[in-house]
This record gives C-alpha cells, sequence and structure tokens, in this order.
C-alpha cells in the first residue's frame, strides 16, 4: 500500500518546536541532519519499502483557466510565508500504522543542538490503501 | 558490458544500410530498433558469427513485415519489391549524417538527446528512459515524435555541427541512471564523431572536455552525494590517464588554430586538471582563457565564472568589480557573490548570500551545499 509523506516549508498545525532556518545552524548540526536523512532513505530501500523521494523548489504559483482566448491566471509566486510543499517520499508498506511509524521517524530527524526537529509531516494514503480513522 | 557496447557500434550502420536499400529513416530506425532487441536477446546464448550482418538481415526482415503489415502503404510496397543493391555511400557518412539528424536544430533538446542516442548510440528506448529517469512508455512517445518532426528532411545534406555537439554535452551532463552511464556513452559518441568528422578541432575540443570533467568524476561527491568543490576535492583521486589523454587531444586541436568555445573550455578545464593542489592554479592564464571565451560566446554564465577566476588571479575586489558587470538573473549568482564577499572578509554579507544562494539552488546536493556554506561562514570559520 502506497502512502505519500509529505514535509511542507510552512502550514499544518502549529510547531511542536520552534527553530531558526539551517542556515542559521552548526555545519556540524546540518551535517547530522543530512546523515539522519541519508540514513533514512538507505533503511526504507532496504527493507523494500522505498518507492520515490523529492524535493521542490519553494519557487511555484497557483494557475487556472483564465477564459476563452485568455492567458491562464497565475497566482503567486509567493514568499515563504504560505503553505508552500517542500518535498515528499513515497513509501510502499503493508499497514497504515507501518506508515505513522516511518513518519514519526522521519519526523525525529536531528535539528539544532541535536535535538529531533518535531516536524509536522502529512501522511495521505494513496487510493486504495489503507486510511486512518477520522479524527473526532 | 564491452559485448554490449559492440553491438552498439553497429546501429548507425545498420540504419545506413536499410536507407540506402531504400527504408525511410523512421522506419528504418524502428526495424534496427526491433532487431536490437531481438539480439539482446538471442545473442548470449548464440553469438552470431557476422554480427553486422545478422543485425541487417533482422533490421531488413522487421522492415518489410513493418511494411507489409500497412498494405495500404503502397509505395512502400514498391520500393520493397524492387530492393535496391547498396549504394556506393561509404557507412562512414551515413553514421556522420545521423548525427546531423538526430540532432536537427528544429528539434527539441530532449528529444534530439533521446534520438541520439537510439539511433546514434543504439541504446534501447528503456535503457534511454531509465537513463533519463523518466517512464517508458513516455520516452518511446518522445521518440515518435521527434521522428516525425524530423520525416522527410533530407538524410544527404550536411547538418549544423554546432548542435550536434550542444546536444553531446547535453548527454553528457545527464548524469545516469539504470544501467547506463550516458556520460561515458556521450564519450564514445563524441570519439566516434572526431573519426567522422577528419579531426575537427571543436569535436576534439568537446571530447577533451569531457574527458577531463570524467577524471574528477569520482572525487566531485562525497559518500552521501553531498557536493566537494574543486578547490577541497582529493587530487590524488583524479584519473590522471583520463587527464593525460584530455590535454594531448586538446593540443593537438589547439595546434590547428581554429579556436572554439570547447576548446577554449577545456582549456580552462586542462589549467585545473594541472594544479596538483588548489593553491597552484594558475588562475592567470584561465582568466585569459575566460576573455577567449567571453569574445566567442559573450555569455552571462561565461561572465559569471569570469567574476570567480578574476577574483582569485587579481583578488576578491577585482573579483567583485567583475561580477558588477553580471545581470544579476544569471543563476549561481548569489552563489558566486557570497564566495567572493567571504574572500574579502565581508562574512556577515557572505552569508547572507549563501542563505539566498541555498534557496534558489535547483538541485538538492547544490542546496545543502551552499546551506551548509551559509552556516560555517555565519559561524565565522574560516578554512
Amino acid at each position: 500500500m502506497k502512502y505519500l509523506i509529505l514535509k511542507h516549508y510552512q502550514g499544518g498545525p502549529t510547531p511542536a518546536v520552534d527553530y531558526p532556518p539551517m542556515d542559521q545552524w552548526t555545519p556540524e548540526e546540518i551535517d547530522a541532519h543530512m546523515q539522519f536523512m541519508r540514513d533514512f532513505g538507505a533503511r526504507l530501500e532496504e527493507t523494500g519499502e522505498f518507492v520515490d523521494v523529492q524535493g521542490l523548489s519553494p519557487a511555484g504559483a497557483f494557475i487556472r483557466y483564465g477564459g476563452q482566448g485568455r492567458l491562464p491566471i497565475t497566482d503567486g509566486p509567493f514568499a515563504e510565508t504560505k503553505d508552500v510543499i517542500a518535498g515528499w517520499y513515497i513509501i510502499d508498506v503493508d499497514s497504515w500504522d507501518r506508515a505513522v511509524e516511518l513518519a514519526g521517524e522521519l519526523s525525529a530527524a536531528p535539528g539544532p543542538g541535536g535535538e529531533p526537529l518535531y516536524e509536522w509531516l502529512e501522511v495521505r494514503p494513496f487510493m486504495g490503501a489503507e486510511a486512518p480513522k477520522t479524527a473526532e | 558490458m564491452n559485448d554490449d557496447a559492440q553491438l552498439r557500434e553497429l546501429v548507425p550502420a545498420v540504419i545506413g544500410v536499410l536507407v540506402r536499400r531504400g527504408a525511410d529513416f523512421s522506419s528504418a530506425e524502428d526495424a534496427v530498433q526491433e532487431a536490437l532487441i531481438r539480439a539482446l536477446q538471442v545473442w548470449p546464448e548464440d553469438p552470431p558469427r557476422d554480427p553486422k550482418g545478422w543485425l541487417v538481415t533482422a533490421a531488413w526482415h522487421k522492415f518489410v513485415d513493418a511494411a507489409r503489415s500497412e498494405t495500404a502503404r503502397q509505395r512502400r510496397e514498391l520500393v520493397i519489391d524492387a530492393e535496391p543493391p547498396a549504394g556506393a555511400v561509404p557507412a562512414a557518412d551515413d553514421t556522420l549524417r545521423l548525427y546531423f539528424l538526430c540532432a536537427h536544430p528544429t528539434l527539441p533538446s530532449a528529444a534530439a538527446v533521446a534520438l541520439t542516442l537510439r539511433a546514434v548510440g543504439g541504446l534501447t528506448t528503456r535503457q534511454i528512459a531509465q537513463a533519463c529517469l523518466v517512464p517508458e512508455a513516455t520516452m518511446a512517445q518522445r521518440i515518435v515524435r521527434a521522428k516525425r518532426r524530423i520525416e522527410g528532411l533530407p538524410l544527404d545534406q550536411p547538418g549544423d555541427l554546432a548542435t550536434v555537439l550542444r546536444v553531446l554535452y547535453l548527454v553528457f551532463n545527464e548524469g545516469y541512471g539504470g544501467d547506463v552511464d550516458l556520460a561515458a556513452e556521450a564519450i564514445r559518441l563524441t570519439r566516434q564523431l572526431i573519426a567522422l568528422t577528419d579531426n575537427d578541432p571543436e569535436v576534439a575540443g568537446l571530447l577533451a572536455l569531457m574527458l577531463l570533467h570524467h577524471a574528477r568524476r569520482d572525487s566531485r561527491t562525497g559518500p552521501g552525494g553531498q557536493l566537494i568543490a574543486l578547490a577541497e576535492q582529493d587530487r590524488a583521486r583524479w584519473d590522471t590517464a583520463l587527464i593525460t589523454e584530455g590535454v594531448a587531444i586538446l593540443q593537438t586541436a589547439l595546434a590547428r588554430d581554429r579556436l572554439g568555445e570547447y576548446q577554449a573550455q577545456a582549456a580552462i578545464a586542462a589549467l585545473h586538471a594541472d594544479a596538483s593542489q588548489a593553491t597552484e592554479t594558475d588562475w592567470v592564464q584561465i582568466v585569459e582563457w575566460y576573455d577567449e571565451l567571453l569574445a566567442l560566446t559573450d555569455s552571462p554564465v561565461v561572465r559569471l565564472n569570469r567574476a570567480v577566476a578574476v577574483g582569485e588571479a587579481d583578488g576578491a575586489q577585482a573579483g567583485l568589480k567583475a561580477l558588477a558587470e553580471v545581470a544579476p538573473d544569471v543563476p549561481r549568482h548569489a552563489a558566486v557573490a557570497a564566495y567572493l564577499h567571504e574572500r574579502a572578509g565581508d562574512l556577515s554579507q557572505a552569508a547572507d548570500l549563501y542563505a539566498e544562494a541555498s534557496h534558489a539552488a535547483t538541485n538538492v546536493p547544490e542546496r545543502d551545499y551552499l546551506a551548509r556554506q551559509a552556516a560555517r561562514v555565519r559561524q565565522g570559520v574560516r578554512r
């Protein structure tokens, strides 16, 4: 069953911890973060659960049809204050619970001081994959 | 792999034979592709004594089958019935014409790359799709549309060598996915092109450039795929055999006194390769080559890279002065500005510029590298 793990630049629930942008970390903190991400990806490949990983450029825009004979309407690009998707993992796992487990691991990626970022990640089942029960 | 390369070397010549027998390029290319896929299945078990003859026969049968099944196309039936003998045109010319056709200026770059890899390189659609990281059906369609676009173009006219070189350089920079190394494939195709163009100095310049870049490939990234800048690379890991070959090819080309942009770029790469430590780099000569390159191309990217070289040769202030002549919207402008400001001792502005460059980066390793540079400078750490 396939799941999309979406990482947002901004948006989602209120952040659990506040941390500065990466260019204000120390180089060692960045190295530790990158190493964690590489290890996470390598583990997924080892377990046969990896499908895809992609990063998106922050610059983008909303586009819609502009009417007959007119150019499409563009809204954006926005500053990074709006909800912008930063990238994703696609995983192929046995259950929703496993998808949650992996997203939880990914969210523990270290940030400043080597502390987990506690970053919110959005997990979306592909159509046909086991979905979570609706929150009360 | 070696056998595979030998098989693929035959592909353009076999297409040429079919075209001379009266097949149109598109059908001939399809037929050879089918014969090639069959060969990859059959040859490991049952290698033919005459590989080229085997491919010609198999491809011709595929072509005849395809043409017969399209009964509406009477004209093609006639061509088959007549089955003219192979003409006197040497096969080498056929191959050269295929290069021109597949890199025809009317084709979009991605289509020219795909078609060149298939008709000249002899790769299967699946291999090309894997290497370019797109679905096989997408690549198949891209090739069909490319062939439709060049349909009816005469095969017997000289083409534009500059577009061929551009396409080969694109292939070289495409990297590698699946089991095909496109950089190595680009080198093979450029090598082959040199022989076909009577040692054209720009073709040689491109080959030298590719070899000199390829020599540094293993040292360009760390164990996790992170970028390592030229100055920090472990030069002991550079491939000296490739460097020696690249430099020799470049010197022969330069001696013919017909300078072009690839020779000038290769000369810059050769000067970098020549320094056993980054600090021994002959930046003064590199600036001179950038001046030549600028005279040849007037490219804003060259102007930007020249600013880096000027910064090394004449100091950071001179580099910043050179940078002031470059439009700020040129890709990597912020990264170069950051580097020069750091060298000038203006660390806080350098850190901000590195951060800005990181946000503007168009690939993940570059983004991560620049974010780390920002962090490093912010921390006030000196190299």
